[in-house]
């Protein structure tokens, strides 16, 4: 019954539809492990309900949906809590508790895990320097700024070392400086601790990055960031494009500028 | 949703802090409008009785009438209407505006059971508040009712207060008791029930919040009728 396989990540002819209205109708893709998927598609197409639906906090209509090799179509919501500790992930708004601060919102994993108090603080005053807000620790989120709040958002999902992160449209409406410091964290992430993660994004400088860039650890034993410069296929990042509740389009990014499709020409031109 | 919310409150975590801090703004919170609703029910009840029962030159067992009535019946469904209209709307509306903001869903992401976080804190609250705040707007009624019989109605003081003490009977309290508990219960499950169930942004919360107060109120209603009925029944 219960299938496994070796995939981060895997949707098989799933289709989802909110009371009459088909959202996807037959989406099948895989993450592989260690790897960034991004996500693209026109608004409403979906790809927020990719994301729900990966969490199991909606259930597709059919196919099935397998995360870390495990197949959780059918998992109750008890079953889901153990599979949602490997997950992270950065929803589209926020959605911060607005009764906590922003130190109990980073840490909330935690101390629903029960953890002892120094080392909830410790994770959370060295996730919080990972997107620059060490600040605004004990300020409500309704004290911050929209892009601070993504970024505390961030931190949030990333507290716990989950192995799997997904990533709703992050970098929209920040300024240049802290959208590369998010993507940056998300090749981090990707090159040097093996997350696999998903993420949605319109930009094409998200695309760009993404898909050229990646991180090391250089001589002095920083982390270093550099271009990929020819050395082809390198990067471990793929793509999807959604249209209609289907998947248009899956590959590389070479694959991505060269597609002949006038819909993805289109898409990549007006961005 | 009451049998499932009762079943994991067994399982760890307990949320005994989320339990307090609702019991605190519950009842605290409740104080003020519960008082004043018991001291002028206690007021009128006075008031009414005394001057009906003057034709029958009976202004003696004022204090009886006004007892076994507020104990019975006003107390506990004027304080849980109050507490619907003040805690109901509120929770409701609290929880509405969690669910479309995806505070739910981060919730649940994050490997919280919203039910055991959310629901059963406020359940167990309006369990032992709700009874508990009936007790204070009895006795603030009892004291109304005093004040307003011995000074607007001319019933001697010591003749209110020895008929309102054997008025009361061992079931009158009890009873007068169980129904709070109950109505907590109802207030509770259809708050939360409204909140978590929210659809449609800021106009749903507010669809949310007024259906959480009218269907606690009619249950609450229809309740008092059969309690009463069970509760006379064992009398
Ligand atoms: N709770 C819901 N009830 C009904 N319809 C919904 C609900 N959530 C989303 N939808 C619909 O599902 C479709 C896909 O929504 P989704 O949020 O996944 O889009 P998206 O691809 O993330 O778009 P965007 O780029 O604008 O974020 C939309 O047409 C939306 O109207
Ligand atoms: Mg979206």
């Amino acid at each position: 019954m219960a299938e496994n396989n070796n995939s981060a990540i895997e949707f098989r002819n799933v289709a989802m539809s909110y009371d009459e209205r088909v959202i996807l109708e037959d989406v099948s893709f895989v993450v592989n492990p260690g790897e960034t998927k991004i996500v693209m598609g026109g608004s409403g197409t979906g790809k927020s309900t990719i994301l729900k639906l990966v969490l199991g906090l909606i259930k597709p209509d059919s196919g099935r949906i397998f995360v870390d090799g495990e197949d959780v179509t059918g998992h109750s919501e008890k079953d889901m809590v153990e599979v949602r500790r490997k997950l992270g992930m950065v929803f589209q708004d926020g959605a911060l508790f607005d009764s906590l601060t922003v130190y109990e919102n980073v840490g909330y994993r935690l101390f629903e895990r029960g953890l002892p108090e120094p080392e909830i603080e410790e994770n959370v005053c060295r996730m919080l320097q990972f997107v620059n807000l060490e600040n605004v620790m004990y300020m409500m989120p309704s004290e911050l700024s929209g892009g601070m709040r993504r970024r505390v958002g961030i931190a949030r999902a990333l507290v716990g070392n989950p192995k799997l992160v997904l990533f709703d449209e992050p970098t929209a409406g920040l300024d240049p400086p802290t959208a590369r410091t998010i993507l940056e964290l998300a090749i981090k992430l990707r090159d040097l601790e093996g997350v696999s993660s998903i993420f949605v994004t319109h930009r094409m400088d998200d695309v760009k990055q993404l898909s050229s860039k990646f991180a090391t650890i250089g001589d002095s034993g920083e982390v270093e960031f550099r271009s990929e410069d020819g050395n082809m296929c390198l990067v471990n990042t793929r793509f999807i494009m959604l249209r209609k509740g289907k998947v248009i389009f899956s590959g590389t990014d070479e694959e991505l500028w060269q597609s002949s499709d006038p819909y993805i020409k289109d898409f990549l031109r007006k961005s | 949703m009451a049998g499932r919310a009762f079943m994991r409150a067994l399982s760890k975590p307990y949320y005994v802090r989320e339990t307090m801090i609702q019991m605190d703004s519950i009842g605290v919170g409740s104080l003020v409008i519960i008082i004043l609703t018991g001291g002028f029910t206690g007021g009128i009840l006075a008031l009414q009785t005394s001057d009906t029962l003057k034709t029958f030159g009976a202004t003696g067992v004022t204090g009886t009438l006004v007892m076994t009535s507020l104990v019975r019946e006003m107390g506990p469904v004027l304080a849980s209407l109050m507490i619907a209209g003040r805690v109901g709307s509120a929770i409701a509306a609290e929880l509405g505006s969690m669910v479309v903001s995806e505070q739910v869903d981060a919730m649940r992401a994050l490997g919280t059971d919203p039910i055991k976080k959310l629901v059963w804190p406020r359940l167990f609250a309006l369990m032992i508040m709700t009874p508990a705040l009936t007790l204070v707007a009895d006795i603030v009624g009892a004291i109304g009712g005093w004040i307003v019989a011995s000074s607007l109605m001319n019933v001697a003081s010591s003749v209110y207060i020895s008929s309102a003490k054997d008025a009361l009977t061992y079931n009158d309290i009890i009873g007068g008791l169980i129904k709070p508990l109950v109505f907590g219960f109802i207030i509770a499950i259809v708050s939360c029930r409204a909140g978590l169930r929210t659809s449609g942004g800021t106009v749903g919360v507010g669809r949310s919040t007024t259906q959480a107060v009218v269907l606690s109120d009619i249950l609450i209603l229809a309740a008092d009728f059969f309690l009463g009925k069970i509760i006379l029944a064992f009398s």
